[in-house]
């Protein structure tokens, strides 16, 4: 079912590299193993994928979302938030009613 | 009489209004149920067996009091580990949220609440929703009641096998491209996918929210009516749920579809479908053309771009909502190191399973710079046609109707190649991507396995599609089954 053209997308091929790039895009650390499945997969789900070039979008607009909705607005009223222990119950660290994380500037840039 | 386990949300709702069962009796009989037969079925991830018996305990004081009491009051429901529960462990099948409680209760929740429903507990799933077997669960895969060597199908599968096999009497899931229709099919229950704004997604917890649903799984039409009835309606916590107001779904159920127009997309017969599926929903349309619908095919010309459109917006959307998984503000952190980005990337790393993953990747792959225009922008334009082609069809017709899956309950382990299955949802995602609602309902077995049978409604049609799913349970027995492989 559904199998793409496969020439369009040879050259487009997932290779070590470009995963270890969307890897970074996406902060998401990966084990050597699964940036040698991952390449080969979204090699194959991508190749698949071809068929959507084939559609006729000619003035076609994009569909961003299925609401029928435009442009909800509400009354601006104060309302009372939660406190701040509640939403803080379930933070890894915390001090002073802060979120604390290891340092971002001295030696934190990668 | 048959096992309390085994009545329907009506028929236990009536006993409880006249006072000749006990809220306690029922919720009882479903957690030794659960008991019974869960260390085989696998479907809960919490069992709240106190809180349980302590609404259940609520309930009855309402009753014995005389006071407002609703449909649901008192009737055993699970809760897809997806939907936020206040204080109450919601772990969305992850291992970053194994330990999560949420500080709130989705509307959807509050509502069920306010109903004085019963919650027996929390739902095996896919993580974040993401599959379509359960075996993407951090726990445990779910097993199907009908066969416990198969999938009971997913995400929500964990929702569907609770259902079908008597540990509660109702439940909710979640849908984005099939994740209540599809188990709902593999397991025998009726699974219903709400319009896109018809059910509140406050507290739903975000894989892609533009095509996100909470629905109901049932053993009826008529208890679907309720379940759907008590959630749905607009709300302010959410904007792109619809305020527009909401039929009466139970008066709706007339038994009749005499005249109803029933379209058959052509495009959803495809090539390596299971021959028995294929014939049991021919089956299903004669019945329905036997109880006066006017049924002839009708083409949704796009639906062969639908698959690949749908796994290139459900992961992008889903790559930037598990952006927030950083192990800074919930869940799990890896902080075995003083640089920032090495603790967010490991945290991520260890805190995701591969699915997760691999679709992080993808979506952030069809957003990055250079293949917006090709993958993301293009999908977008795609999802545009098949919406076109459902609002071509509705002109002409009142409900489609076509298999939900192309096969029946697979084996645990069975689909190892993702691409394959992501095929699972071939015909159950272009409702998704369209916005409208859809239902699996039992339509059928083969060699003892359950077939479903999918009603697609326009916008805000569910009440027709509810109606359909009665008239047709009134001439078949399918939905009366029960699954003999688990001791009674």
């Amino acid at each position: 079912m559904f199998a793409g053209s496969v020439e369009e997308v040879k050259d487009r091929m997932i290779d070590r590299e470009t995963v270890k790039n969307v890897a970074k895009l996406a902060r998401l650390g990966l084990s050597e193993e699964e940036i040698d499945i991952f390449g080969s997969q979204l090699s194959v789900i991508l190749e698949n994928f071809a068929i959507l070039r084939e559609a006729d979008v000619s003035g076609v607009s994009p569909t961003s979302h299925a609401s029928r909705l435009t442009n909800v607005m509400r009354d601006d009223v104060p309302q009372p938030s939660y406190p701040p222990e509640l939403l803080l119950a379930n933070a890894p660290d915390q001090e002073d009613n802060y979120l604390k994380v290891p340092a971002v500037l001295d030696g934190g840039e990668s | 009489m048959a096992e309390l386990y085994e009545l329907t949300i009506t028929e236990a709702g009536k006993l409880l209004r006249q006072r000749e069962i006990s809220s306690v009796e029922l919720t009882r009989a479903h957690l030794d149920r659960i008991r019974a037969v869960d260390d085989k079925v696998k479907a809960f991830t919490l069992v709240t067996d106190e809180l349980a018996l302590e609404q259940a305990e609520e309930a009855d004081k309402r009753f014995t009091r005389g006071d407002t009491v609703s449909l649901l009051t008192g009737i055993p429901i699970a809760i897809k580990d997806v939907i936020c529960t206040k204080g109450i462990t919601t772990t969305c099948g992850s291992y970053m949220l194994k330990d999560f409680k949420p500080p709130y209760d989705a509307t959807v929740m509050e509502r069920l609440n306010a109903a004085g429903i019963v919650m027996v507990g929390k739902t095996n799933m896919d993580e974040f929703a993401m599959g379509s077997s359960t075996e993407h669960s951090a726990f445990f895969p779910t097993h199907n009641p009908w066969d416990l060597e198969r999938t009971p199908g997913g995400s929500s599968g964990g929702s569907a096998a609770a259902v079908a096999a008597g540990m509660a009497m109702g439940s909710y899931g979640s849908d984005t491209g099939g994740s209540i229709r599809q188990p709902g099919s593999l397991c025998n229950v009726l699974g219903l996918k709400p319009t896109y704004g018809r059910v509140s997604r406050s507290g739903l917890v975000a894989f892609a929210s533009s095509l996100d649903q909470i629905g109901p799984f049932a053993r009826n039409a008529r208890d679907a009516a309720l379940l759907l009835q008590a959630i749905a309606g607009g709300d302010v916590r959410d904007s792109t749920c619809s305020p527009q107001a909401v039929p009466d779904y139970s008066s709706g159920l007339t038994g009749s579809i005499k005249g109803l127009r029933i379209g058959v997309p052509e495009e959803y017969w495809v090539e390596g479908m299971q021959p028995e599926v294929v014939k049991a929903i021919r089956d299903d349309i004669d019945v329905l053309r036997e109880m006066g619908a006017e049924v002839s095919d009708v083409s949704l010309p796009h639906t062969k771009y639908g698959v690949a459109a749908y796994y290139i917006i459900a992961p992008a959307e889903a790559s930037a909502n598990l952006a927030r998984y950083d192990g800074v503000k919930y869940g799990y952190s890896y902080r075995d190191t003083d640089n920032m980005w090495e603790a967010m990337e490991k945290t991520r790393e260890y805190g995701f399973g591969q699915e997760v993953k691999r679709r992080i990747m993808l979506g952030t792959y069809a957003l990055s710079s250079g293949y917006y225009d090709a993958y993301y922008k293009q999908a977008e334009k795609v999802r545009s046609l098949i919406t076109q082609d459902f609002d071509r069809a509705f002109e002409r017709f009142d409900v489609l109707v076509s298999p939900t899956t192309p096969s029946v309950a697979f084996k645990l382990g069975e689909i190892s190649d993702p691409y394959q299955m992501y095929l699972q949802d071939v015909f159950t995602l272009p409702a998704n991507l369209a916005g409208i609602c859809g239902a699996s309902i039992p339509g059928g077995f083969s060699n003892g396995l359950p077939v479903g049978l999918q009603l697609l409604g326009n916008a805000f049609a569910e009440d027709v599609i509810l109606r359909v799913a009665d008239a047709f349970e009134g001439v078949t027995d399918y939905h009366t089954r029960w699954p003999m492989g688990l001791a009674k």
